[in-house]
């Protein structure tokens, strides 16, 4: 058996893509063998910063040989059918067709055509250079005079089968058995015939790790021991360590130190700095699980002086970049958070529904509404909202936009709890309850700002305590940013957090910018996946359907306020240039009746209610999809849904107390007493044509099971109602048992299509009762089985 | 082949610049000087943006001096300037072995490639202003960015062919690092043992000083929206006469006013994103239209 090794010689290929490169050429490498009709054995698969490689043994010197078969027609078809088969066929005479007989057809003409099988060389030759210029790279480019595309320009092509090169050539770069190993350590180039002698020469005098596995290892077990040696914890981060297992070909690990002073910056700030400019890793004293003032790095050579310049010159820079650090922070911290808050106005959000400080006004209404209901004060609920997004204008965020939330929270730390003048800390009220002056809370920022005392605005003359709520609550209104992050567990920040992203979704489903497919360029599925777990995770109690019409009325008021103001802006323009007067005042009469009719009109009532059945078939989605991960079964969500609950949080209660009812006997006999009743019902009424409508008649009664089961319909669902009426499912489901018994009589001891009439659309009636019955837990037509 | 070797380290700032201009010229590169008027980055020269349009070879590598009104700092910031020089060179096609070529110029101004960590790290190069990306990386050193590698893949929203590599370093940056000073007014200018050793500062922290209170305080930004709108009107009326490089030299001048501008903090966003589309229609349009020349040119 015979091996390939192919491997693709290139510049630098940016870290992020090696991995699904190395995938994909193997893919490609595997799929175009198999279409020849080549069968091999083992595949091993290498990426690097400058190489691609793929080997695949147990491969044949030439593949199979092939019988093709062609049928033609019979043997007493007419001439012309003939002569058309031995064209399309390439035969020249009839003779060179073999003649089959089958019992039913007779005898019949086949072309049976013997293809030889090729030589493995000539197929790779014909595969590899398909395979290298129809290859997709993210972003792919052209390099002096050539025509071909690859990532950085291609160097070399090493192609080997069986020992020897397979001869090709692709845009002038001949194949060849050369690798290169590291530029200073080993360059090479080094002849190889196997993927024995390639592994071993680039690892031995080549300086080249080829498997990513071996080099991410090597530098987590290098970084801890560094670290170990000089009594420190590496701070660990999957991320990073894949990246940089793409950048070195011999990975080499540097413990780096740093001023101290840096560490008075926040962690998140020096961390960031660090993993985001520099790819280092950061560094804990195990003792106090604060950061320590040094940094993992990872080098690609053995420096000859054992690292000292590379520690040293890494060091520099990394002051350089946490000096520019200190800089926005001791310049944002400057800036009161209302004073940030203002520029938000000149920021669009979406261009269609304003500006970010839009948004905020919306968002610190609603959090305000949900304050009560997540057991928030309303107030500081509101004065979260409106210092949320401040901090997307601070230096920092500018910056490092992954730290919006999270210097918000520290500035408003620094902002709330700087010492303040003793005067109007004796007034300001003690305790943790609501603040004295909560109720006057301004109706902006701006006039908050030159109202209050000291300047201090949201944050003034409140408890220590109070100010850390808003302060989480700023940091943490972004979350759940995925499915690994936790949800704010605080009433004010879950206040903000649901009011944000219920904002942002109603107001996406009002300019129809939902997600399509996989395309969801607003994170949309996130947000309302984070709707979910907050409400679950935490127990809200909330009727979604009401909030979002509520939210979507402030979302269409924002977006004629957009159409509004362009109007108004192209009118303003239009009287500057040639003084149309009269203009502004026709538009903006006109404008405004529009919003008005929009938004009190019973149309946009309608359109409302219309689109928050669409965002609640989404949140339904999503609820279902986080249900499903954590077990639930799919068809009593539905079964559930169909109720049209919107309190995800008795939807939840409901499913799980209907999934322990279907696990016991009585359950299961229910269901499939249900389904009986429910079969018989769409038999009979698509017999009559007609749906089965009415009250049952109880003087119709002949016999005692129907009776029976109708008073115990009655009493069930009374019993059902009432425990329903106090949440309690399992109740509710235990009153909905008692019927299976009588459901049973029924179907053993009562002919349903009696032969009078009246007798059998009594009974039918009964039949809906059972159904009716059940559907104040769930839909049980929904349920499986 | 043996392990790269370093050569010594250069005296000082300009005995760095010598070198990397000797090497250049033995690589067969037109040593140019600065162009004469106010540049944003070395690559707006037009012996790198319009050059590489069109389908003629050309080599060619200068030291530009760098405006960057909003960047100055009084003289106040250890690494940020208002006026900075960048290295530039552009090879057109690029050769098989450029990287080979960068490296090598590295070691031509002493970083011993056995002692240092050099990098090749993804950082696609994109300029708006005049239509221009392509790809490549930062250069690392020790995790300092020396030099932005780019290979040109469309200037002026056109697809070049051939393609050219270009190179920038950022002189000051790598002068520092090769000279292991933090602050870049002790470089030493020229050689510290001559008769009269003069440093960065000694050289440019007074231009510093003034330079920046022009940019934020002194800019009569009427005057310049004026001035910024003369020049869209010549650059304008150049490209229709069919002279594209006075017409390129009228949007460099309007870009760099607009640059003026917007330091002073004189413009709002919307604003500041119909100035940027109005440089960016003239300098595009000019390179264009020296495309379309060039293209006419090499035909007879």
């Amino acid at each position: 058996m015979a091996e390939l090794l192919l491997e693709l010689f290139s510049e630098e290929i940016p870290a992020r893509m090696q991995a699904k490169a190395e995938a994909d050429l193997r893919d490609a490498l595997t799929k175009g063998l198999g279409e020849a009709g080549v069968e091999f054995g083992d595949v091993v698969a290498r990426s690097g910063p400058r190489r691609l490689m793929v080997a695949i043994s147990g491969l044949p010197e030439k593949s199979a040989d092939v019988s093709e078969e062609k049928k033609g027609p019979k043997t007493d078809a007419p001439e012309k059918a003939i002569e058309g088969f031995l064209r399309g066929a390439g035969l020249s005479s009839i003779d060179q067709a073999e003649v089959r007989s089958d019992p039913k057809k007779g005898d019949f003409y086949v072309a049976v055509r013997e293809i030889p099988g090729r030589p493995l060389e000539d197929i790779i030759a014909g595969l590899v250079p398909e395979i290298v210029r129809g290859f997709h790279w993210p972003k792919s480019m052209r390099w002096g005079r050539g025509e071909l595309r690859w990532v950085r320009p291609l160097q070399r092509i090493l192609c080997v089968f069986n020992g020897k090169t397979v001869e090709f050539e692709i845009d002038g770069l001949k194949s060849g058995n050369e690798t290169e190993g590291h530029r200073v350590h080993g360059r090479g180039p080094f002849k190889v015939s196997s993927y024995a002698e390639y592994k071993e020469t680039l690892q031995e005098k080549g300086f080249v790790a080829i498997a990513r596995e071996d080099r991410r290892l090597l530098i987590e077990e290098q970084a801890q021991m560094v670290c170990a040696q000089a009594g420190l914890e590496l701070v660990e981060d999957k991320g990073l360590l894949e990246e940089v297992t793409g950048l070195a070909e011999w990975p080499v690990v540097i413990l780096g130190e740093m001023d101290p002073a840096f560490l008075s910056l926040p962690p998140e700030v020096v961390q960031l700095s660090m993993r985001t400019h520099q790819k280092y890793f950061a560094v804990r004293d195990p003792k106090t699980g604060e950061l320590a003032p040094n940094f993992v790095v990872v080098a690609n050579i053995e420096a000859s002086d054992g690292g000292k310049a590379i520690a040293a010159g890494n060091s520099r820079v990394l002051s350089a970049r946490l000096d520019d650090a200190r800089f926005f922070w001791e310049q944002d911290k400057a800036t009161p958070l209302e004073k940030m808050a203002e520029k938000l106005a000149t920021i669009d959000f979406k261009k269609e529904l304003g500006t970010i400080a839009d948004k905020v006004e919306r968002v610190a209404a609603l959090a305000r509404e949900l304050a009560p209901k997540v057991g928030a004060d309303p107030d500081m609920a509101e004065r979260a909202a409106r210092l949320a997004k401040a901090d997307l204008v601070s230096g920092m965020v500018g910056e490092f936009p992954e730290l919006q939330g999270v210097m918000g929270r520290y500035y408003a730390l620094e902002q709330g709890l700087a010492p303040i003048d003793p005067h109007s800390r004796a007034t300001s009220p003690a305790g943790g309850g609501r603040s004295a002056d909560a109720d006057g809370v301004p109706s902006s920022p701006v006039d908050g700002g030159g109202a209050r005392q000291g300047g201090g605005g949201l944050l003034s003359g409140l408890a220590e305590d109070n100010v850390r709520k808003i302060a989480d609550a700023i940091g943490d209104h972004y979350k759940p940013q995925g499915p690994s992050d936790a949800v704010p567990t605080e009433p004010v920040a879950i206040a903000v957090a649901l009011a944000d992203k219920l904002d942002t979704l109603v107001g996406f489903w009002a300019i129809d910018e939902k997600p399509t497919g996989s395309k969801d360029p607003f994170a949309l599925r996130r947000a309302a996946l984070g709707v979910v777990r907050i409400v679950l995770e935490n127990g809200v109690r909330l009727r979604l359907a009401p909030m979002i019409v509520a939210q979507y009325e402030l979302e269409l008021f924002a977006i004629e306020q957009q159409k509004y103001n362009k109007q108004f802006d192209a009118a303003s323009k239009a009287e500057a240039d040639s003084d149309l007067s009269g203009l502004i005042e026709m538009v903006t009469d006109n404008s405004m009746s529009i919003v008005d009719e929009i938004i009190f009109g019973s149309d946009a009532k309608l359109q409302a209610w219309s689109h928050s059945k669409d965002l609640l078939a989404f949140f339904a989605d999503r609820l279902k999809q986080y249900l499903r991960d954590q077990g639930a079964r799919h068809d009593l969500i539905d079964a559930v849904f169909a109720l049209g609950e919107d309190d995800l949080v008795l939807i939840v209660k409901r499913v799980e107390a209907l999934a322990a009812f279907l696990e016991t006997e009585d359950g299961a006999n229910l269901l499939a007493g249900y389904k009986r009743a429910a079969n018989i019902l769409k038999a009979e009424e698509k017999k009559d044509g007609a749906a089965v409508e009415g009250d049952v008649d109880a003087s119709l009664f002949e016999q005692e099971e129907e009776r029976a089961l109708h008073t115990a319909i009655e009493t069930a669902v009374s019993r059902a109602d009432a425990a329903l009426e106090a949440e309690d499912f399992e109740a509710a489901m235990a009153a909905l048992a008692e019927l299976r018994g009588p459901v049973d009589a029924f179907f053993d001891g009562v002919t349903v299509n009696a032969d009078d009439e009246k007798l059998r659309a009594n009974r039918l009636r009964l039949l809906t009762s059972i159904r009716a019955a059940l559907f104040c837990v769930a839909d049980f037509s929904k349920i499986a089985g | 082949m043996t392990a790269p070797v370093a050569r010594e380290k250069p005296a000082s700032f300009q005995d760095l610049i010598l070198r990397l201009q000797a090497y250049w010229a033995a690589q067969g590169c037109a040593i140019l000087q600065p162009y004469d008027m106010e540049v944003g980055a070395g690559t707006l020269h037009p012996a790198t943006v319009l050059r590489a349009l069109g389908p003629k070879d050309w080599r060619a590598a200068y030291v530009q001096p760098s405006r960057r009104p909003a960047d100055a700092r009084y003289g106040e910031n250890p690494n940020r300037l208002g006026h900075y020089y960048q290295y530039q060179v552009i090879l057109k096609p690029n050769p098989a072995d450029l990287q080979d070529l960068y490296l090598n110029s590295l070691y031509e101004i002493g970083i011993d490639p056995t002692v240092h960590d050099i990098r090749f790290v993804e950082d696609d190069w994109e300029n708006p202003t005049v239509g221009a990306w392509g790809l490549g990386w930062e250069v690392w050193c020790d995790g300092m960015e020396v030099s932005q590698y780019t290979y040109f893949q469309q200037v002026g929203g056109l697809d070049v062919f051939p393609v050219s590599g270009e190179l920038t370093y950022g002189l000051e940056r790598l002068a520092m690092y090769v000279f292991g000073v933090d602050n870049v007014y002790n470089l030493p200018f020229n050689d510290p043992a001559s008769q009269t050793p003069l440093s960065y500062g000694d050289v440019f922290l007074q231009n510093e000083i003034e330079q920046s209170a022009f940019n934020f305080e002194l800019a009569d930004v009427e005057m310049l929206q004026t001035w910024f709108s003369g020049c869209e009107k010549q650059s304008t009326a150049l490209r229709e006469a069919g002279k594209p490089l006075p017409a390129y030299d009228y949007a460099l001048k309007a870009s760099h006013v607009f640059n003026l501008i917007d330091a002073r903090g004189a413009i709002s966003p919307t604003e500041r994103q119909a100035f940027i589309a109005r440089v960016r229609d003239l300098a595009r349009g000019a390179a264009e239209k020296w495309a379309e020349q060039e293209a006419e040119r090499a035909a007879v």
